[in-house]
């Protein structure tokens, strides 16, 4: 129960990064590498708010998500636009995207590395306990679950309810086809990239409040997402929480049971589950 | 097919290439050496991730996991077996390790397989790193009496057998049958090709080939950690070297290969902290500037001369 | 039909909530020319490639010389002696003319290699009106040089059965009575040709019998002139007189 309890937490959480990603990806058709830098940057952010100016967690992502979002927009128009714009097929542009994402990622953790070091950084926010079914958890993580709740709550329910949520969606199915009705879809993936960059940072600000991380931890929560991605299906916004919170579950199942060493060892080996037998996605439709 | 004269004049070249390069420890015993040692390794490991990620498309990040596999075969066989036979069982492991990754992920789009391959170092790393903790094992220590110029040597044989290896492939039906399905994949099944498989034995190739070096390289690091034999910027390395150089040639990534080795060289001595920022620019100038690699350059150079002649 | 080449029982995709083609059955004589008709949608070139294997099938059967090939890969199809060209043309870009038909020949239905495959493909080049012109890149090729190209790809592996997606449309009437000629002479050879066709002259002077389907289904079949004064296929290619 408690490791159900702590996995769901988690995932909350991983739920929100892997979110940014999906709009990245299934939208603005960019797999974004440098997910996880934003991510960090997020934490940074939040860390230096927070050391120098107590200014809390929650209120930073206030500043966190329109910086984010601006970064990305200039990284779309500057680096991805003219990618997208030379691309003769969808590989070409994978292979192009994969390959820039892993510059922009590299020159991230460079950047961190010379402007904060290499070490570890972490703060003690709302480390209180609080009880919640019967178990005693840290606040900041319960508090971070509860943000990414609402965020996601909110975000899905933009894509689902609202025109310009239908537009992006529609974009997501068939890019031609939404151009044929009217949709700027120029405009809309460069938008849709940099809320989805937001939304990663906003993860990175929260998820900093209760875990230790570093200029070149990025990959990782990289990985993490890709796999959540891919697990929940492109695109699909519910699949990705499901997946996000039984990766969450996953992960602190076999940290507590094993060894916290092995938990990426672990969501590969979900990963591989879903290569071999679902690579559609957990609630895709297989293709045909 | 018979060999027509250049094919000759090439082989001829090539051998004299390699024997003046075998010659390097007689002038040389330290820093030179040593530079050789590198540039031989990511010959070898550039060389035969182009055969497969060229004609493909397919990025591959896993040369890292491969390479480390390799080092723990020589790391947990010295005492027992010669090396000879630790550097062809390593190539067999790696040979089986990728069949493996490629036929769970290739069969299924590009970017399923650079995300695997992404991650599968850090995975093999951390399965290694839990045995030895339950293990109470900490590192394995590798001692031989192989020296720097004999893992050149060695090193140096390889780079030839895969090169060798290359050039056979590219005048064979599977590698006529990997550019067709580099070309158009859907053409390639309708004309009989059984593309998951070609890929699958392909891919095979720079396993086998990373993990053979790991093997060689071994006793250079006479201490084997897991951090060390699974280092994930060796896969990106590799990516940058070949992609430099141009993956669409056999002899493309060795132009890669030496000018990077020298600029990370300069660079880690000088600045060793910003290494990673200079990997980064270097993805950034392959995509932006050098989509071909200097292969590419140098093919669009001489068009445009060819124009001019018949203009 | 006393053993047909090729018959397909009861053949159905549905793509999602859509069925785009809905239990087809029709069998393919020996040495027989077929067109398959219908207007835009229904379900012709999906049906072809239900049975190049480009596409799995949701039901139903696809046999050659009475053996089921649905299920299978598209590699093996090929091998099996079916092969086709492509509604879009589809080329290799980085090959020049004559490696694009060498591509065709090496791993199909009868297999050359070096020399052979070489001069194979220089005969072909010549019977489709490209000889000479197999070092050129393929940039350099007109429309109908490039539909040529992929014929002799098709035709490279010596296939028993041939299916073209409208390998005609796009022509000019002089490449026109070309390609009707070269067509021809490939069932002359003893080909089994399925044609996914627009074009009403071509199918009248080709085909020995038309499939009509509207819709995902089958609506008639017979002679050209039978089906093409057929009111039912009338009225799926102009729509109701009423309407």
């Amino acid at each position: 129960m408690d490791i159900l309890v702590t996995g769901i937490l988690l995932g909350g959480t991983y739920a929100l990064i892997a979110m940014g990603l999906n709009l990245q990806y299934g939208v603005a058709r960019i797999m974004n590498l440098a997910n996880g830098e934003i991510l960090v940057a997020g934490g940074y952010f939040a860390f230096i708010a927070y050391t120098a100016t107590q200014l809390s967690p929650i209120l930073t992502i206030f500043l966190v998500a329109p910086l984010a979002f601006a970064l990305n927009s200039l990284i779309y128009r500057v680096m991805l636009q003219p990618l997208v714009n030379r691309a003769k097929s969808r590989g070409q542009l994978e292979s192009d995207s994969i390959l820039a994402t892993f510059g922009l990622s590299f020159i991230g953790v460079g950047l961190m590395l010379s402007f904060f070091g290499g070490d570890y950084f972490s703060y003690s926010f709302m480390a209180v306990p609080v009880e919640v079914l019967g178990n005693t958890y840290g606040a900041n993580r319960v508090l971070s679950f509860v943000m990414a709740v609402l965020i996601c709550g909110a975000l899905y329910l933009w894509l689902n309810r609202s025109r310009a949520g239908l537009s992006i969606r529609a974009i997501g199915t068939t890019p031609a086809s939404a151009r044929l009705v009217g949709i700027d879809v120029k405009a809309l993936s460069a938008f849709t990239f940099a809320l989805g960059g937001a939304v990663t940072a906003v993860g990175g600000a929260l998820i900093s409040t209760y875990l230790t991380l570093d200029a070149s931890t990025g990959v990782v929560f990289t990985l993490k997402a890709l796999i959540i991605v891919i697990m929940g299906g492109v695109g699909d916004v519910r699949g990705t929480i499901v997946a996000a919170l039984l990766l969450g579950i996953l992960e602190t199942l076999v940290a507590t049971l094993l060894d916290p060493g092995l938990t990426l060892a672990a969501a590969y080996v979900m990963f591989l589950g879903i290569l071999l037998f679902r690579p559609q996605g957990l609630f895709g439709k297989k293709p045909t | 097919m018979s060999l027509t004269k250049t094919d000759i004049r090439n082989l001829i070249l090539a051998a004299a290439a390699l024997a003046i390069c075998a010659l390097l420890p007689l002038g040389d015993n330290g820093y030179w050496l040593g530079l050789g040692v590198t540039i031989a390794m990511f010959t070898t490991l550039a060389t035969s991730w182009a055969l497969f990620s060229g004609p493909t498309h397919y990025i591959s990040l896993a040369t890292a996991a491969f390479f480390g596999v390799g080092t723990y075969v020589t790391g947990l066989g010295i005492d027992a077996l010669p090396f000879w036979s630790l550097v062809a069982i390593a190539g067999l492991i790696g040979a089986v390790l990728a069949a493996l990754v490629g036929l769970a992920t290739l069969r299924l789009s590009g970017v399923y397989f650079v995300i695997f391959t992404l991650g599968l170092a850090e995975l093999v790393r951390q399965s290694i790193t839990w045995v030895q903790n339950n293990t109470g094992q900490k590192g394995l220590y590798v001692l031989t009496d192989l020296d720097e110029a004999g893992i050149y040597w060695w090193l140096l044989g390889l780079a030839a057998a895969v090169f060798l290896t290359g050039w056979l492939i590219g005048r064979s039906r599977l590698g006529f049958a990997l550019r067709v399905i580099g070309d158009d994949e859907t053409v390639a099944a309708h004309s009989g090709i059984n593309t998951a498989r070609a890929k699958v034995l392909l891919f095979m190739l720079p396993g086998a080939v990373a993990a053979m070096t790991g093997a060689i390289l071994a006793p250079r690091y006479v201490y084997i950690e897991p951090s060390l034999a699974f280092a994930p910027i060796l896969s990106f390395q590799v990516v940058i070297m070949a992609l430099l150089g141009g993956a669409s040639r056999l002899w493309g990534p060795l132009v890669g290969v030496i000018p990077f080795t020298f600029l990370l060289e300069a660079v880690s001595s000088n600045f060793p902290n910003q290494t990673t920022l200079v990997i980064g620019i270097a993805f950034l100038v392959i995509v932006y500037l050098l989509p071909g690699g200097f292969v590419g350059l140098l093919g669009k150079i001489l068009h445009r001369l060819n124009a001019r002649e018949g203009a | 039909m006393v053993n047909p080449v090729l018959s397909l029982r009861g053949v159905t995709k549905r793509f999602g909530g859509l069925v785009a083609v809905n239990a087809m059955d029709f069998d393919v004589a020996e040495r027989e020319v077929v067109g398959l008709l219908g207007p835009n949608g229904s379900g012709k070139s999906t049906t072809l490639n239900l049975v190049s294997g480009a596409l799995p099938l949701t039901s139903g059967t696809v046999s050659l010389w009475g053996s089921p090939i649905s299920g299978l890969p598209a590699q093996t199809i090929n091998r099996k002696g079916v092969s086709r060209t492509f509604q879009l043309v589809r080329l290799l870009p980085s090959m020049n003319v004559r490696e694009n038909v060498i591509a065709g020949a090496v791993f199909g239905h009868r297999r050359r290699w070096g020399h052979d495959a070489h001069d194979h493909a220089e005969h072909l080049l010549d019977k489709v009106g490209l000889g000479g012109k197999g070092d050129m890149p393929l940039r350099q090729l007109t429309y109908i040089d490039t539909k040529r190209v992929e014929l002799a790809r098709t035709l490279a592996s010596d296939p028993k059965v041939l299916l073209l997606d409208e390998w005609l449309a796009g022509l000019n009437p002089t490449e026109l009575q070309i390609g009707i000629t070269l067509i021809k002479s490939l069932r002359d050879e003893g080909r089994t040709i399925i044609l996914v066709e627009h074009v009403m002259d071509a199918i009248r002077s080709l085909c020995d019998r038309c499939v009509v389907m509207a819709a995902g289904t089958k609506i008639a079949e017979g002679t050209p002139t039978q089906v093409l004064s057929d009111k039912e296929v009338i009225r799926a290619y102009l729509g109701d007189d009423d309407a």
